[in-house]
């Protein structure tokens, strides 16, 4: 292309025009590597993703005009980890503890409650992120449409972080109200499971309290359980909520996954592909240590019985 | 027979399970009326038909049900042609052959408000001279307006809303507005009653012959409304029925058929299959799942049967291979299976004919909750712009609403049909699907 546009080439011959083209491709193919087999070049892109060399972007940029894959994904991780991060730490944290509470009252009103509504989590985020928009940005008007900071952007420090809080209460209820019951739901059904095993019973006939109950007998075989779904959750926020974040125009790590599939930008797709396998074996990796610690009967190298 | 009367019964011990039930039954018999009645062709001709589909719709109106809500009441639209009540016809020859028909068109305008748009359609048959026409608007209060006249061609369209030299003659006042003011009155309140539209064509031809039909685009339109390109909102509420379904069933089926089956097998060759089976599933759930049905769409095929299948095989080696391997490895372990190893069964016949079926209750309550899911995940892709370009689906209608800003421009009821029927779908299948599960599966019994 750069050579049959070049004006000054005009009169060269057809075919020496053509020699130098193909002369320029192959070129280009031994600079890129492409002219290896196809089993070397796998090993290479292997090598480049576990050392995260990422590589450059075909088509998009980041904010700052970067071209790094690396960059891209960087600048985008604060605001995603922002969103997920203040919506999963609610949620699980208020599940948690509410599921406990249900527990002892088990059978009571707001029990039943919780199990009639736990079938809403059915529902995505996004479709409550339209609700949500519907009411609060729409009719009401007390909550932004989308985005993530006002314009223009307010001078001073706390203007901004009031504004970017303004911002995040939409998209982080969305994503807290879809999986709340079923959360509390799935807790409370596991520690009714773990409630009912001979030792509480026998605790109960001892007659320690509720509190003691609960925080010994209740909570710590259950432990290893909630840690592994606190890591997953961990872990999970990082990649983002691909759809939640485009509903919300949300400028975080799924928007970008979102916006690179539709430019057709590989680099970019398996960066944030590569980020979400290195976190989650990273992650699987230290529960294995974790477990250890809280669960005696999970013994490193003690074979037998270790689980 | 008698396990399934029971199974009833234990489901009407779960008033959300009922409510499931009646709208997973509802939906099921509207889904089978709805293709009978509107056949796939004919739907889809209609979806992206082009004017002489929709020049009856206004652009972006609400349903119909809007004014049962509302003290002033909004323009309805109608339209009118010849044989229709409230329009007539007086034709008179001349001496020089020419004929003059007078059509009247009479309509009632009760309202405050004022209609979107009026449109005369002309359909007309001439040799060499054209017929000619002379429209004039006679208002309640006996004013006497004169819209336009003009020469016809074989089908002409005047949308009054266009004519500058009309809104010229009403001071500057568009005519959709101009032609109901009431003079005397500052504000902009148009008068009451009944208005005669006359349409006097003058036919120069012995057997040349003119129909006109006039369309009042009002403010509120059918049971659905309509978007912005006119077109009327009903027919993918209806259509998205049974594509919802059959995506949201079929996906779900087809996964978890496909993952008990694949699990029982890796469970009971076990060593390497097992191993393989187990390490195929922690890849793929590391693979971003949107992500691959994005791509599938974008370079593949963006066909809901392809997405399907995408979705059915990415779907297969997830969590739920797991629990059934967790489960499998019991049930292996069982005297009845010992028993038939010892009569000679071969490995297949013990795979679908004692373990399998052993596991269908705990697939039951599973395959139904997993429903919602699929047909959420239709319409998130959809939403994402990958949704099938050929169907009318609830997702595309979010996704097109969303596109033009509806939420922003107050267009409400664009989005909340479709919305509101995702969700009865999704909470029906959902609550049937816990209360499934309850029944079915014994731990949770009593919890």
């Amino acid at each position: 292309m750069q050579i049959s546009m070049d004006p000054k080439n005009k009169t060269m011959d057809p075919e020496v025009k053509n020699n130098l083209i193909q002369e320029r491709i192959q070129a280009e193919m031994a600079r890129l590597d492409l002219d290896q087999p196809a089993a070397i070049r796998s090993i290479r892109f292997l090598k480049n993703a576990l050392t995260l060399n990422l590589g450059r972007a075909m088509f998009m940029t980041s904010d700052l005009g970067s071209r790094n894959v690396k960059n891209i994904i960087l600048e985008r991780i604060p605001y995603t980890l922002l969103l997920m991060g203040t919506a999963n730490l609610i949620l699980f944290f208020v599940t948690l503890f509410l599921a406990l509470a249900l527990s002892r009252k088990y059978g009571s009103f707001w029990d039943k409650f919780v199990i009639t509504l736990s079938p809403t989590s059915s529902v995505p985020p996004w479709f409550y992120g339209i609700f949500l928009i519907l009411i609060f940005a729409a009719i009401l008007k007390w909550l932004p449409f989308g985005g993530v900071i006002d314009a223009p952007v307010p001078k001073d420090l706390m203007g901004r972080i009031l504004s970017v809080l303004k911002h995040l209460i939409l998209p982080a209820a969305s994503l807290i109200v879809s999986s709340f019951f079923l959360s509390i739901y799935n807790w409370r059904t596991f520690f009714l499971i773990y409630s009912s095993e001979d030792y509480v019973d026998t605790a109960k006939a001892k007659g320690l309290s509720a509190r003691d109950i609960e925080r010994r007998y209740i909570l710590r075989p259950t432990l290893p359980t909630i840690i592994t779904s606190f890591a997953l959750m961990l872990i999970g926020m990082w990649t983002g909520a691909i759809i939640t974040e485009t509903v919300f125009t949300w400028p975080g790590l799924g928007r970008v996954t979102y916006k690179a599939i539709g430019l057709y930008d590989t680099p970019v797709i398996v960066g944030t592909t590569i980020l979400y396998a290195y976190l989650l074996a990273i992650t699987v990796f230290l529960l294995d240590f974790v477990y250890a610690l809280v669960d005696p009967r999970v013994k490193i190298g003690g074979g037998g019985g270790a689980k | 027979m008698k396990n399934f009367l029971n199974t009833l019964r234990e489901i009407g011990k779960y008033p959300t399970a009922i409510f499931g039930v009646i709208v997973v039954l509802a939906l099921i018999i509207v889904a089978v009326v709805v293709i009978i009645k509107i056949p796939y062709d004919q739907a889809i001709s209609t979806w992206r038909g082009g004017e002489s589909i929709v020049y009856k719709n206004p652009r972006n109106v609400p349903p119909k049900w809007y004014n049962w809500f509302r003290a002033e009441k909004l323009v309805e639209s109608f339209d009118m042609k010849e044989g229709d009540e409230g329009v007539s016809s007086v034709t008179t020859v001349t001496e020089g052959g020419t004929t003059i028909t007078t059509f009247t068109f009479e309509f009632d305008h009760s309202y405050t408000s004022f209609p979107q748009d009026m449109v005369l359609y002309f359909n007309s048959e001439y040799e060499t001279q054209q017929p000619f026409v002379a429209i004039k608007l006679f208002t309640p209060d006996e004013r006497e307006i004169k819209i336009a006249s003009f020469a016809l061609t074989k089908s002409h369209t005047y949308p009054m809303l266009q004519d500058q030299k009309l809104q010229k003659r009403l001071n500057n006042v568009v005519p959709n507005i101009g032609l109901f003011l009431d003079p005397d009155v500052e504000e902009q309140i148009p008068v009451q009653g009944t208005y005669r539209l006359e349409i006097q064509a003058t036919i120069f031809e012995s057997n040349s012959v003119v129909h006109p039909e006039f369309v009042l685009h009002g403010q509120v339109f059918g049971w659905a409304g309509t978007d912005h390109m006119r077109r009327d909102l009903s027919l993918p509420l209806l259509w998205g029925i049974p594509i919802a379904l059959s995506f949201g069933l079929l996906a779900a089926l087809g996964t978890s058929l496909l993952t008990m089956i694949i699990a029982a097998f890796g469970t009971w060759y076990g060593g390497f299959w097992d191993a393989l089976i187990q390490r195929i599933t922690e890849v793929n759930m590391v693979l971003p799942f949107l992500s691959i049905l994005i791509m599938v769409g974008t370079f593949y095929s963006r066909s809901i049967w392809t997405i399907l299948g995408a979705t059915i095989a990415l779907s297969i080696f997830t969590g739920g291979i797991k629990s059934y391997r967790a489960m499998f490895t019991q049930v292996k372990e069982s005297t009845y299976i010992e028993a038939a190893r010892s009569y000679g069964a071969g490995d297949g016949r013990i795979i679908f004919k004692y373990l399998i079926p052993r596991m269908i209750p705990l697939l039951l309550p599973g395959l139904i909750s997993a429903v919602p899911s699929f047909v959420f995940l239709e319409a998130s892709l959809a939403l994402l712009g990958i949704g099938d370009p050929v169907l009318p689906t609830w997702g595309k209608m979010i996704n097109e609403a969303y596109g033009n800003a509806a939420l922003y421009r107050g267009w409400y009821y664009w989005i909340l049909e479709p919305a509101v029927l995702l969700m009865i779908t999704g909470l029906g299948f959902a609550s049937l699907g816990f209360a499934l599960d309850r029944i079915f599966n014994p731990r949770l019994r009593g919890v």
